[in-house]
């Protein structure tokens, strides 16, 4: 895991003082909200439904037991005892006092950690693979490409005042974790034929109001050159971008206004202007951030084997836990997504409890997904049947990865002042409805749902999509089938008109009915409705 | 009857807070008509930085108090519909029956 050297620490806790100053300014009246708003955002403060939210930085969403506890215990200190893991692999706090809030940043600096651009019109934290640097199909660990991206665009000032807020993920592994197609840039680490390291470069990508699903704009860009053409590929769009109206300002509506082969002309044409400024990151530094990724020592001979003899461990097996590049070692899933409850919120004590599980059983390391679940990355595989007693005695056993009640769900309405409707409740309702054996007879199932068009919830992304919409002051819902932000990456359609808060809940299990009914052998929801298209869907819910 | 309702955070909480006629209360229950002057006193009272980000919303006078019009607003008012522990009655059962 990178590790601040002094420099780092000596941004972040300058970051902190600052930020101290100003919040008492605010407070002291010598700053108006229209002033200190552009200053609290800059450090992930935001004012929500209910109280200030503090959104923390978990870079890539790598963390260790030292940082996981101090979350823990900021969820009991200064806020309600819980925590919410994001769908950008973050973490935020719900109900945060403007008078703590510097506090709580001289807390997370004394752990490496900060709020910075986590809001606002900035780069925005890199997301990444969850089981980088343990997966069994990763050509490298992308997280050293992650943090250089995340070290020369802090704090950059070309990059300080967008145009609109910007999201990139790097991957390595032909399953795509990250959903980097729906990414402004996505970036995939690959070989070419010669075995040199590189990047399939995809751009103009994203969810929202307007959604695409981003085309390649480079088949291999060299991997040393990684910044100078992200930095062009920004400079085209910093130019072109639409500032005069919110709705068209991202990199995606350029990219689809000007058209793939004219964006990608524009990027190479910068890129080859800008390549004499040797803009790019020195190799020589990439290596003393990847010297932090190195694997951790793995005993070798781990016994390979897993004693199955337990039917309701050998199910969380099964379910939860994944291969591992390294034999006699697993990674495993800790699922945020108990039956009727809320995905992705955690209590301190859980929290704290996984800090704990992590420096015993997966060498200090932690990371958050994207699916708002959290990741041990190198369990020993004799370790795994402790480890999920210990589990399930806290209520984090649950084998739904991937099923239909592993749901991502935005805050939506119970928290989100931009919300129409409230995304949490159909979470619930549905785990309820399917959390039986039911969901396992479905198998795999991406169900995703947004409170509002921002689609914080990714729900043009799920197999099964759920989008909240204000119907003249109700909460109504649209339901969409055929969404993937996998390496197959598609965006769903509308079914038809919205449903209710129960009328939802019956589309969905009508949908899924659809399904069992007319699958083949092998295939799962997604497979079946790109075979048939909506039409029979269609009928079940409406005919 | 028809009302409106001036609301806001507290600056230095963040806290949901309702105007009383003479101040501010955390529960709606005690917040008054305001009428047309809301905008006026918003202005006075965000000047003095006791409420934050201060707002307008139209509500229906009950029996029981005011409510607010909007789902969201109810929300605001009550706390998250999930958490019914965290609501500002967190001992009544019946807390959010009046929310949605
Ligand atoms: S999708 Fe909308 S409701 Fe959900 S968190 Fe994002 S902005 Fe809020």
């Amino acid at each position: 895991m990178y590790k601040y050297d002094k420099y780092d620490q000596a941004i972040v806790d300058a970051r902190v003082e600052e930020f101290r100053d100003q919040a008492a300014r605010r407070i002291a009246g010598a700053l108006t909200e229209d002033q200190f708003k552009p200053l609290r955002l800059k450090n992930g403060l935001y004012l929500q439904l209910h109280a200030y939210m503090l959104r923390v930085a978990i870079p890539y969403g790598t963390l260790d037991s030292r940082q996981m506890r101090m979350l823990g215990h900021i969820a009991r200190k200064y806020d309600r005892g819980y925590g919410h893991f994001t769908t950008r692999q973050n973490l935020q706090y719900n109900w945060i006092k403007l008078e703590e809030a510097a506090d709580i940043l001289a807390d997370l600096a004394s752990v490496e950690m900060h709020a910075i651009q986590t809001s606002g019109e900035s780069i925005r934290n890199v997301s990444s693979d969850q089981y980088a640097g343990a997966a069994a199909d990763e050509i490298a660990d992308p997280r050293p490409w992650a943090e250089l991206i995340r070290q020369a665009t802090t704090f950059h000032p070309e990059f300080s005042y967008l145009p609109r807020k910007f999201k990139i993920a790097v991957t390595a592994a032909e399953e795509d974790r990250a959903a980097i197609r729906l990414h402004d840039i996505g970036l995939k680490l690959v070989r070419n034929g010669a075995g040199e390291l590189g990047f399939e470069v995809y751009i103009g990508g994203g969810m929202g109001r307007t959604p695409f699903v981003a085309p390649l704009i480079r088949p291999f860009l060299p991997a040393e050159h990684l910044f100078s053409y992200c930095e062009a590929a920004l400079r085209v769009w910093n130019r072109w971008a639409r500032r005069d109206n919110i709705h068209k300002q991202r990199i995606k509506i350029l990219v689809h206004d000007l058209g793939q082969e004219e964006f990608t002309r524009q990027v190479e044409e910068e890129w080859q202007a800008i390549l004499p400024n040797q803009s790019d990151v020195p190799m020589v530094e990439f290596d003393r951030i990847a010297a932090y990724f190195v694997d951790p020592p793995f005993e070798a001979g781990a016994p390979d084997e897993i004693d199955r003899s337990d039917p309701d461990f050998a199910l969380w097996v099964d379910q939860n836990v994944v291969a591992h590049k390294a034999p006699g070692y697993a990674i495993v899933n800790i699922s945020l997504k108990p039956i009727g409850g809320i995905p992705g919120d955690a209590s301190a004590e859980q929290i704290e409890l996984m800090a704990d599980l992590a420096e015993r059983y997966s060498f200090d390391e932690l990371r958050v997904t994207h699916a708002q679940n959290i990741v041990l990355p190198h369990v020993r595989k004799a370790d795994l049947y402790a480890l999920w007693q210990t589990l399930s005695e806290n209520g984090l056993a649950e084998a739904n990865l991937d099923l239909i009640s592993d749901i991502i769900a935005c805050p939506g309405l119970d928290y989100c002042s931009l919300a129409n409707a409230r995304s949490i409740p159909i979470a619930q309702k549905l785990s309820q409805r399917f959390g039986d054996d039911r969901q396992r007879e479905i198998g795999e199932l991406k169900l995703k749902i947004s409170g509002c068009i921002n689609a914080c919830g990714h729900h043009h992304a799920g197999h099964i999509g759920i989008l909240g919409v204000d119907r003249k002051g109700t909460e109504n819902y649209q339901l969409l089938l055929g969404g993937s932000g996998a390496e197959d990456a598609s965006l769903g359609k509308i079914t038809g008109p919205g449903f209710d808060e129960d009328g939802i809940v019956d589309a969905v299990e009508k949908a899924t009915q659809v399904y069992l009914d007319r699958r083949e052998e092998g295939e799962r929801f997604l497979d079946t409705y790109r075979r048939v298209g909506m039409e029979p869907f269609k009928e079940a819910i409406y005919g | 009857m028809s009302m409106k309702l001036l609301t806001g955070n507290d600056l230095r909480t963040g806290e949901v807070t309702w105007w009383t006629g003479t101040g501010w209360s955390r529960f709606v229950e005690n917040a008054v008509d305001v009428d047309e002057h809301g905008e006026a006193i918003a202005t006075e009272e965000i000047g003095a930085r006791r409420v934050n980000a201060a707002y307008v919303i139209d509500a229906v006078d009950t029996p029981e108090g005011p409510r607010p019009a909007h789902i969201k607003d109810r929300i605001r008012a009550l706390g998250p519909t999930v958490r019914l522990d965290l609501t500002l009655k967190p001992a009544d059962p019946d807390a959010g029956s009046w929310v949605i």
